[in-house]
């Protein structure tokens, strides 16, 4: 008869720990202090974020890059010594591999939900980004994304979801409008790599540059892992295009755009932010020269702070890979939001985050009411001798998608409130 | 038509590429009845070793394709010592268990070699520097590089050499015996373990050469690269016979010339329903289609009901 | 090893065994939650999905012994017959007892299809055709978004419904006579019965005249067909049944996650599960449970340990912890297979076989 007795205690264990777990709204996990009101002795509050990306298996190497850029932004805000709240802060980045497994993507979650941690930046894949993200919405915890572009991933209705980076629509939309415009291509073949990104930017492309009244000769595709794209672009070299546009990522552009030149096509080669980095032109070595590519923002030369988190990153970890400065964004986006609210609570710093308005180094941003980044710029490179040389760059209101203008003009007004709410905002960049 | 012998073209350089892997596995599997599962990591090991000594040469100041031997002739003892290494500590002590139990081990030994590289080059990609001259040849207004050439040309020279050696070689004769029956042969005074050792040696040299051949075709190199090219060999060799070194050729280059093909006819074919996303379907379908009425690969020796 | 014989003789000790076990099942959620954290909970969760799979696989491999390298497609299968039947894909939205039950007859007729044309084929050249047969159901699930689209491409299913057990959802919390039971508890003892209910049938099976013509083909396959056994009935029947276990414990896997995509049915997995009824020991339904919570909580296990026993050990970090925990990994794979050829757990038949000498 001890049997019910002892079942009932960890039953009774069990659902205050799962309940303190899942952050029920009543009750507040409360790590930060009850000190506030008595600032006598300043009490250190140690604020844990967490990240995730792959950080083993094929795309490791980007997986470490956005860590990188999470934990110089992190050592940034340490060396700032921040107060929030009345507490001083010290930031700790919790870091985690999801293998880019939908699985073990929602391990790691469940992981940082347990660890109580104040947010969360990533995941990197879509794949991994959406299925965790309900996790994170169960538990309230913020969630920011620097490189996740599926729509779905903010359109599920959670409130904590928010991706500093444009989605596929609105770069689909951008590089299609350049492909007809700019570069005056009237066909075009399409490649893509069968992932979420790869092809879900392809789609968009096809959409914007039947819209422009090009014309698409072939569709051809490949995978994430392959290094002959001989067959395709033979294919592609009979159709004749003026541009071939590959969705996919540098690790197979680089070697697309050597084979596209060695089997002697004619064809711009175009590609979107996963080929945008200088791996790209290292791999493509010679052919490279005179492609283009698109990344979502402003070049980071451009940006006030910009040049200097380039040199610091590559002094401490090399070259950027891709993400860095989106992610370093995202850890801004959420220190600024708990600043604002006073608060490193997620229940009380999470409606700051949908007011954000930041001048980050990969653009300027602002959130719609889904937590996509608003009127997200997309801004154009072309490799001149040796190096990704910035174009131009086509600016929001043309790349906001088409399709869902209703919750577009919904968002507008809590949003366009903001600023006026948050000067205090802007970083202290010297 | 041109556009048709480029296909051709590009199917023969791919299957090559895919035969000289295969070749490893071939060697392998022929002597002990083993997928040596971690084969196509020794190649990624070859790529990456031949890459670093290149990379260190490149201010030297001597020819490129100087350069590029040297690196070679790197890549091949490590990739030696890889092979003998997984042999002796992954293999040899399960020479008598169930027959699935070295599969585990290889897919061990696999992952481990992975994370080693990923720990000793990083997690980038590498590029293969640009130190090989770029030939170009046009075969009926289809273009073929240097490289390319090389790869085929490699890929038959080994291919016949091992025959060769296999055929008309005491060591030859030794190794036929071990894989007919290695408790016989080591009655009949075969030093059993040697040859196993020698086999692993063998084929780990020619996984050394594949690797060099394919980073420097691709001009890339990354501590992933294995695990694809490892499927498609071990591909390759079952559908023309595991265990039989011509029908590893013929198997690599037919699954090479499958892929190319059907990456660039298969949606030409089907009205634009199926397009080279399904090129690996096609490769497996035929795969299928020929195992179903040739159960033992194209040249496989016909394997008795009781194995 | 021999207390475990013994059970099978002294009833008494049976039934005391069994209630313990079953004791400790019910309460293992609540005190794993509360001794580890609900992150282990739900690793336990994966693991006995994982258990569901190796069992399924374990009839193939282990009982009927062709070795199947493509399991995972017919989880695939069954995670997009629930993705599919109930999600905002077709605006589908029906019960979970409809759709498992759909979702393991599909898979079964899939697992018959693969079966159908590899009866001739043995050893290797069965590995590589079950393995491209894995591979083009990936690649279709990946690429049926155009010119119609079914599974939504690369994308994945998003917003699948939770599993719902009479009107209760599982996604929440559920007040249970004064109690809240956590989703991830609920979601526990759920597959927790679908994992016994398929032991069950396992062991059901392994002692039926089925199990034995499995074994007997196993064993030899002419002298089988011999003694009168249809084997390309019990062949085809051996790819059914697994595949079926694979088929529901993909459609619980759907519900459970609220979101498939084909990149969670890779080749890795299926050697992965391949892993698990060798190591466990293959035959034995024990050594199988064995393998699949092994393989699915040691390389949780590295990542809790591999950075902070570095930073005990040693003060700091030495060596990359992600790297390291799957080069342990591996490592274990290895050191495991090497000391125990047989697997961890091996059947008593397997057992003798393997000290008789020859495999």
């Amino acid at each position: 008869m001890q049997f019910p007795r002892l079942t009932s205690m960890s039953l009774a264990v069990a659902a205050a720990l799962a309940l303190a777990a899942c952050g029920d709204k009543k009750e507040e996990p409360a790590p930060p202090p009850a000190a506030p009101a008595a600032p006598v002795a300043k009490p250190e509050v140690t604020v844990n974020i967490g990240h995730v990306a792959p950080l083993t298996g094929p795309q490791a190497h980007l997986g470490k890059d956005n860590e990188n850029a999470a934990r110089l932004a992190i050592e940034e805000l340490n060396a700032k010594a921040l107060e929030i709240g009345g507490a001083k802060i010290k930031f700790e980045l919790l870091a985690e591999d999801d293998q880019a497994d939908p699985k073990q993507g929602t391990i790691v979650a469940q992981k940082l939900v347990d660890a109580k941690v104040n947010g969360v930046i990533g995941h990197l894949n879509s794949g991994t980004t959406i299925p965790a993200s309900k996790l994170y919405s169960d538990a309230g915890i913020p969630q920011i994304s620097g490189s996740a572009t599926n729509p779905k991933y903010t359109q599920q209705g959670f409130a904590t979801t928010f991706r500093v980076m444009a989605n596929d629509v609105q770069q689909g939309h951008a590089l299609g409008e350049f492909a007809a415009q700019a570069i005056k291509a009237k066909t075009v073949a399409i490649i893509d790599d069968r992932t979420a990104y790869g092809q879900g930017l392809a789609d968009e492309f096809e959409k914007a540059v039947l819209a422009n009244g090009g014309k698409v000769v072939t569709r051809e595709f490949t995978t994430d892992k392959a290094t002959d794209f001989a067959a395709i672009l033979t294919k592609i070299k009979s159709k004749r295009p003026d541009v071939v546009f590959y969705g996919g990522m540098d690790a197979q552009g680089g070697p697309m755009v050597k084979q596209l030149k060695s089997l002697g096509l004619k064809a711009k080669f175009l590609t979107g932010d996963g080929g945008c980095t200088p791996e790209l032109i290292k791999l493509a070595g010679a052919a490279a020269e005179g492609q283009y590519c698109s990344l979502p923002g402003v070049p980071l030369e451009q940006m006030p702070g910009g040049k200097e988190f380039g040199d610091k990153f590559s002094a401490k970890y090399g070259q950027i890979q891709l993400y860095a400065p989106y992610v370093y964004d995202a850890v801004y986006v959420m220190v600024e939001a708990m600043k604002r609210a006073n608060s490193v609570e997620p229940a009380k710093y999470l409606p700051e985050v949908g007011k954000t308005d930041f001048q980050g180094v990969s653009s300027k941003i602002a959130f719609d009411a889904n937590g996509d980044l608003k009127n997200g710029a997309i801004s154009l490179y072309q490799v001149k001798e040796g190096k990704w040389e910035y174009l131009q760059t086509i600016g929001g209101a043309a790349a906001e998608p088409e399709a869902a203008p209703a919750p577009a003009a919904d968002a507008a007004k809590p949003a366009e409130a903001a600023p006026a709410a948050a000067p205090a905002a802007t970083p202290e960049k010297k | 038509m041109d556009i048709f012998i480029q296909q051709i073209i590009n199917g023969l350089v791919l299957g090559s590429i895919y035969a000289l892997v295969a070749l490893g596995y071939t060697m392998v599997y022929g002597i002990m009845g083993l997928i040596n599962f971690a084969h196509g990591e020794v190649v990624m090991i070859g790529a990456m070793v031949a890459l670093t000594v290149i990379n260190l040469l490149l201010g030297s100041g001597l020819p490129g394709v100087v350069m590029a031997l040297i690196g070679l002739a790197a890549a091949v003892p490590v990739c030696m010592a890889t092979g003998f290494a997984i042999e002796r500590i992954a293999y040899r002590p399960l020479r008598n268990a169930p027959k699935l139990a070295p599969l585990i081990t290889a897919i061990g030994v696999s992952i481990v070699l992975q994370n080693v590289a990923m720990l000793v080059w990083g997690r980038n990609y590498h590029a293969f520097p640009p130190i090989l001259p770029s030939v170009d040849f046009e075969v009926f207004e289809a273009t073929i590089t240097g490289v390319q050439v090389a790869i085929i040309a490699i890929a038959a020279l080994m291919m016949i050499g091992l025959t060769l050696l296999v055929q008309r070689t005491r060591l030859g004769r030794a190794m036929r015996a071990t894989a007919e029956n290695p408790s016989i042969a080591q009655l009949m005074g075969v030093d059993t373990n040697r040859i196993i050792s020698l086999t692993f040696v063998i084929g780990s040299s020619l996984a050394a050469v594949a690797g060099f051949m394919v980073s420097a075709n691709y001009s890339i190199a990354h501590y992933y690269m294995g695990f694809i090219l490892g499927l498609k060999a071990f591909t390759a060799a079952v559908l023309g016979g595991i265990g039989n070194l011509a029908g590893a050729m013929l198997g690599g280059i037919l699954l090479g010339l499958i892929e190319s093909l059907g990456a660039g006819y298969i949606g030409d074919l089907t009205g634009g329903f199926l397009g080279s996303h399904y090129q690996d379907v096609f490769a497996f379908f035929v795969l299928i289609l020929v195992l179903v009425f040739r159960p033992s690969g194209l040249v496989g020796e016909k394997v008795a009901e009781r194995a | 090893m021999m207390r475990f014989e013994a059970l099978r003789h002294d009833k008494r000790a049976a039934i005391a065994a069994t209630v313990l076990i079953g004791i400790l099942l019910a309460v293992a959620p609540f005190l794993i939650g509360s001794a580890a954290g609900s992150t282990w909970l739900r690793i336990v969760d994966f693991a006995l999905l994982y258990i569901m799979l190796a069992l399924g696989l374990n009839i193939v491999v282990g009982f009927a012994g062709l070795l199947d390298m493509g399991y995972i497609a017919f989880y695939a299968v069954g995670a997009y017959m629930y993705a599919l039947l109930a999600s905002p894909q077709f605006g589908l939205h029906l019960p979970m007892w409809a759709i498992l039950p759909a979702g393991a007859a599909v898979a079964g007729i899939f697992g018959v299809l693969l079966g159908a044309p590899t009866l001739r084929l043995r050893g290797d050249y069965l590995a590589i055709v079950t393995l491209g047969f894995g591979e083009i159901i990936r690649i279709f699930l990946n690429n049926l978004n155009a010119p119609v689209n079914i599974t939504n491409g690369p994308q994945g299913i998003s917003g699948i419904d939770p599993i719902r057990i009479g009107g209760v959802s599982l996604s929440k919390p559920i007040d249970l006579f004064g109690f809240t039971l956590p989703s991830l508890h609920a979601y526990y003892y759920l597959f927790l019965a679908l994992a016994l209910a398929i032991v069950f049938v396992t062991i059901r099976l392994e002692n039926s005249r089925i199990g034995r013509a499995w074994v007997a083909i196993r064993e030899d396959e002419i002298a089988a067909k011999a003694c009168g056994i249809n084997t390309r009935n019990i062949k085809l029947l051996a790819f059914a049944m697994g595949a079926s276990f694979g088929g529901v414990a993909g459609g619980l896997f759907a519900g459970f996650q609220a979101f498939v995509s084909p990149e969670s049915f890779s080749l890795m997995e299926s050697v992965m599960v391949l892993c698990m009824v060798v190591l466990g020991g293959m035959g034995n339904i024990p050594g199988v449970i064995l393998g699949g919570i092994l393989l699915t909580i040691l390389p949780e296990l590295f990542r809790h340990g591999a950075g902070p026993v570095q930073q005990a050990v040693f003060g700091k970090i030495l060596l990359d912890p992600e790297a390291l925990r799957m080069l342990l990994f591996g490592l274990a794979l290895i050191v495991v297979m090497l000391y125990r050829p047989a697997g961890l757990w091996p059947s008593t038949r397997r057992r003798r076989e393997f000290k008789g000498g020859a495999a």
